[in-house]
């Protein structure tokens, strides 16, 4: 189109030389030792601090389970969430804004129906500043009426622009269908519940929940893991109670219902989510469970891309993965289709779920997901961020650190009887439960005749 | 930040090559950056450039059509690409084993992809989804980068829509595919990367076995985009069908982002004292005080800065209630801007945002992928990848003086406004 005279495609794809072999993988370095400490201080937060020392900066993650079964409890805990760093008995809300600048620093919150996160991070060599702020707003946030009344107006606004996103109103739909009312599925709240919470119940909310018995602070990057706990122990030594963290109470076991076609007039695009229960990474199977989902759906070269990405071009975005809540994990499978291409993606789906348990992965098909396994866990905690995520998600499970060295030994001596195993057990198709939101005008016949289907809002 | 290790070189068909070596961890990246992005498409092919970076995916002489995704992920690695304004990149993250690998598939597809109808069409239908999930299908969709600079820019290559229109990708053909290629992907054309834990003579020697044969093809002659300033404010509206709430993306040229990078880091520091914490001026103001807005953001580049040369984008975005009349948030954000074009701020309004960029950027070099990407596109653009380890200093001498006189660049008369329409909206008014 550019070059007046070009090659043709044919005389591009090809060289005298003809093809050549692919060059073998060299020999792999491991990864350096952690120096670090799993402990729990006199408060009763469990605290893994991490030396990882790729640059100067530290990154902190707080985890606090924050469930609450009271039906404001979702819009009081999102406005808490907003307004946690708006202000302490020390602090205003532009003074923690520029002391966290200052030390090239961060600090956001943010809360669902199972956990409070606070997610920061600083120059190492500021950590005390650091410390110093975060221990202040859990002690001493204030929450002030007008901040409470100011993030309320911005939080209404913005559950209006979530609640319109495909994502959000596809998440809603699927928690409703597989969980009922459970407190698991408020993970928006309603913008009429955010506009009748008070100061005071805001406040009331820190004092009963924003409790360190029961949580994890993660803390990874350029520091001595021995001499932060003494630091930790002087900064965060205020903040106690007797009582522990809210967990979330226990979620039902999914079983294989009905898949739910949710109407949504005029979507150009639906979004399928499938789910179904499987097992934790404490399960002596996961391992195996992990590989087999890599090969339905876990990672681009998996059956389900290939299958309607790369080969019939139904959708942009298919994807399997793990959702793990307080000690259980289900497996969820999402694509995005264009309407037309909507009920043929959900047929190839549920073959590939089929065909996974009939014809399982093995040979270099299971090598791959394996090399992947234990590859990608490499390269994703290589950073300081991406391990903080990692360990995060171990700890709030009651893991630890050694979980993450020992699991490549754990994938590296999976079998392919283990695989298929996993397969059958859970990749079958009527264990998977689900929705899918789009245009029921024109879905809806054809969903039908696929069968376990049934068309309507969720109860 | 201290100035690591870096081999810098070119190989006798004109490939670059930015060698970063660094054994804190057993990983390595690889990347390849080619100089055409999309504003380089001609008319009636928009979206070429991206559709083009998809079917650098779909095999290649050695490589059958998911061949590429296949090593990379069964070697423990993950892949991507992404197109930008002037420039399109490839890139894995692997296993340091894995590193030969990386530079075969990589020279594979430079030397011999293989360009099919079957393929073309199949990426044209996989374009066409990811167009409806990220601009069609949601509210705000390409909301500022495809709809505000056909409003500030007037030459094709600058206002056209890069993620392109549906007819256009349709009338794609093998044959613009070749031409495309022949053009542009041209190893004098490009940038090798290799960042992480490899040893520098090892990695010379795999770079020069897998691509020293690639013939050279010349560059092509790089065009000028640049056209002139906007002399009165340019306003243009486009509705949503998704959005709830109204939107304004204002748009602003910006200093040459290549030949005057002081210039050009000034308004990246006015960025973040107008928008980044709670403690900056448009926060304070805007989303707190009066209260006017719900979200407000400002930033140079259509997705970030240094991503393009001349001409780049200063853009501020922002949600405003319905009841709140947009020209009224116009108002008090030229206020603003006027304040500080007639009194500098202090040194310590300065320090915040750079001691935050400072800490941003050890964040991202401990990214393995933002590194690799980080070096390849500063030597593409700037023909100097070790910039990226001087930006934090260079950031930290921008003068109270530039900031003031970067916001007293941003006036009314020399911006586009766009207007986001919330549907319903819309139709009421009519």
């Amino acid at each position: 189109m550019t070059s007046a005279t070009h090659r043709t495609a044919e005389e591009i794809g090809r060289t005298t030389r003809g093809p050549r072999p692919l060059p073998p993988l060299g020999e792999q370095r491991a990864a350096g030792d952690l120096s670090h400490v799993d402990t729990e201080l006199s408060n009763g937060l469990r605290v893994l601090a991490v030396r990882k020392a790729t640059v100067p900066m530290v990154e902190a993650r707080l985890w606090i389970p924050f469930a609450g079964d009271d039906a404001l409890h979702p819009a009081t805990s999102e406005v808490l969430a907003e307004t946690i760093l708006t202000g302490t008995a020390r602090r205003n809300r532009i003074e923690i804004d520029a002391e966290l600048a200052l030390i090239g620093g961060d600090i956001g919150a943010g809360v669902d129906p199972e956990r409070l996160v606070l997610t920061g991070s600083a120059l190492a060599e500021k950590l005390p500043t650091f410390l110093d702020v975060l221990g202040d707003v859990l002690t001493g946030a204030t929450y002030a009426d007008d901040e409470i009344a100011r993030e309320k107006e911005r939080l209404v606004e913005r559950i209006a622009v979530s609640r319109t996103q495909p994502r959000t109103i596809a998440r809603e739909a699927l928690q409703k269908h597989r969980y009922g009312d459970h407190p698991a599925t408020r993970e928006v709240p309603k913008a009429e519940d955010v506009a009748v919470v008070t100061p005071e119940q805001v406040r009331a909310l820190h004092q009963a929940s924003v409790l360190p018995r029961g949580a994890v602070l993660v803390l990874i990057g350029d520091i001595d893991p021995q001499a932060v706990i003494g630091e930790l122990e002087k900064v965060l030594g205020g903040w106690a109670s007797d009582r522990s963290a809210v967990r979330l109470p226990p979620l039902p076991e999914l079983t294989g219902p009905s898949v739910r076609l949710v109407p949504r007039a005029g979507a150009v695009q639906s979004q399928i989510r499938l789910s179904a229960q499987t097992v934790p990474r404490t399960d002596p199977g996961y391992a195996a469970l992990q590989l087999a989902n890599l090969a339905y759906g876990g990672y681009f070269s998996s059956r389900l891309v290939e299958n309607i990405r790369e080969n019939k071009g139904y959708t942009y975005s298919a994807h399997s993965g793990f959702e793990f809540t307080d000690g259980t994990a289900v497996v969820n499978v999402d694509a995005d289709t264009a309407t037309e291409a909507t009920a043929p993606a959900l047929l190839e789906t549920r073959y590939e779920l089929g065909r996974l348990g009939q014809v399982p992965p093995a040979g270099d098909e299971l090598e791959s997901v394996r090399q992947y396994a234990i590859g990608s866990l490499l390269t994703s905690t290589s950073s300081q961020s991406g391990l903080a995520g990692q360990v995060l998600a171990l700890a709030s499970t009651g893991l630890g650190l050694e979980w993450l060295i020992e699991h490549p030994a754990r994938v590296a001596a999976v079998t392919a009887e283990e695989v298929a195993e996993a397969a059958l057990k859970y990749f079958t198709p009527q264990r998977f439960t689900g929705v899918v939101v789009g245009d029921a005008a024109v879905l809806e016949r054809k969903l039908l005749a696929l069968g376990d289907v049934v068309v309507g809002e969720p109860a | 930040m201290a100035d690591p290790e870096l081999v810098r070189y070119t190989l006798d068909n004109g490939l670059r090559v930015v060698l970063a070596p660094d054994a804190t961890a057993p990983v390595v990246g690889v990347s390849v950056h080619y100089d055409v992005g999309f504003r380089s498409e001609p008319e009636g092919r928009t979206g070429f450039a991206h559709l083009f970076e998809h079917l650098m995916f779909q095999g290649s002489e050695s490589l059958e059509k998911l061949a590429h995704f296949r090593h990379v992920q069964s070697s423990g690695g993950t892949f991507n690409g992404s197109t930008h304004p002037d420039y399109t990149d490839y890139f894995e993250v692997l296993p340091s084993a894995a590193l030969e690998r990386a530079l075969f598939l990589e020279a594979d597809r430079m030397r011999a992809p293989k360009l099919t109808a079957e393929n073309l069409a199949n990426q044209i239908d996989v374009v066409k989804e990811e167009i409806r999930l990220n601009v069609l299908n949601r509210p705000y969709g390409g909301f500022p980068w495809i709809t505000l600079p056909p409003v500030l820019y007037s030459t094709f290559p600058n206002a056209h829509n890069g993620y392109g229109g549906f007819e256009d990708l349709e009338s794609a053909t093998v044959d613009d595919c070749a031409a495309f290629f022949d053009t542009y992907y041209s190893p004098a054309n490009a940038v090798l990367t290799v960042a992480g834990d490899f040893e520098v003579g090892n990695a010379k020697k795999l770079i020069e076995d897998h691509f020293g044969d690639v013939p050279h093809r010349p560059a092509p002659q790089r065009p000028s985009f640049a056209e002139p300033l906007p002399t009165t404010e340019l306003r243009g509206e486009v509705e949503d069908p998704h959005a709830p709430l109204p939107a304004l993306g204002i748009g602003y040229r910006m200093p040459d982002p290549i030949n005057d990078i002081d210039g050009y880091l000034a308004y990246l520091v006015l960025a973040g004292v107008l928008t980044d914490g709670d403690g900056s001026r448009l926060q304070q103001r805007l989303v707190h005080k009066e209260p006017l807005v719900v979200d407000i953001g400002a930033g140079a580049g259509l997705f970030g800065p240094f991503e393009a040369r001349d001409p780049d984008t200063f853009t501020i975005t922002l949600i405003h209630p319905h009841e709140v009349p947009r020209e009224r948030v116009l108002a008090a954000l030229d206020d603003e801007l006027e304040k500080i074009a007639e009194n500098p701020p202090d040194e310590q309004e300065l320090r915040k945002v750079t001691a935050r960029w400072a800490a941003s950027l050890h964040s991202e070099h401990d990214r393995l992928v933002s590194r690799t990407l980080a070096l390849g596109s500063f030597e593409l653009l700037y023909g100097d990848a070790s910039l990226v380890y001087r930006l934090a200093d260079r950031m930290s001498a921008v003068t109270s003086e530039a900031v003031s006189a970067a916001a007293k660049a941003l006036r009314p008369d020399a911006r586009a406004v766009l207007v986001v329409k919330p549907a319903s909206e819309g139709n009421n008014e009519q």
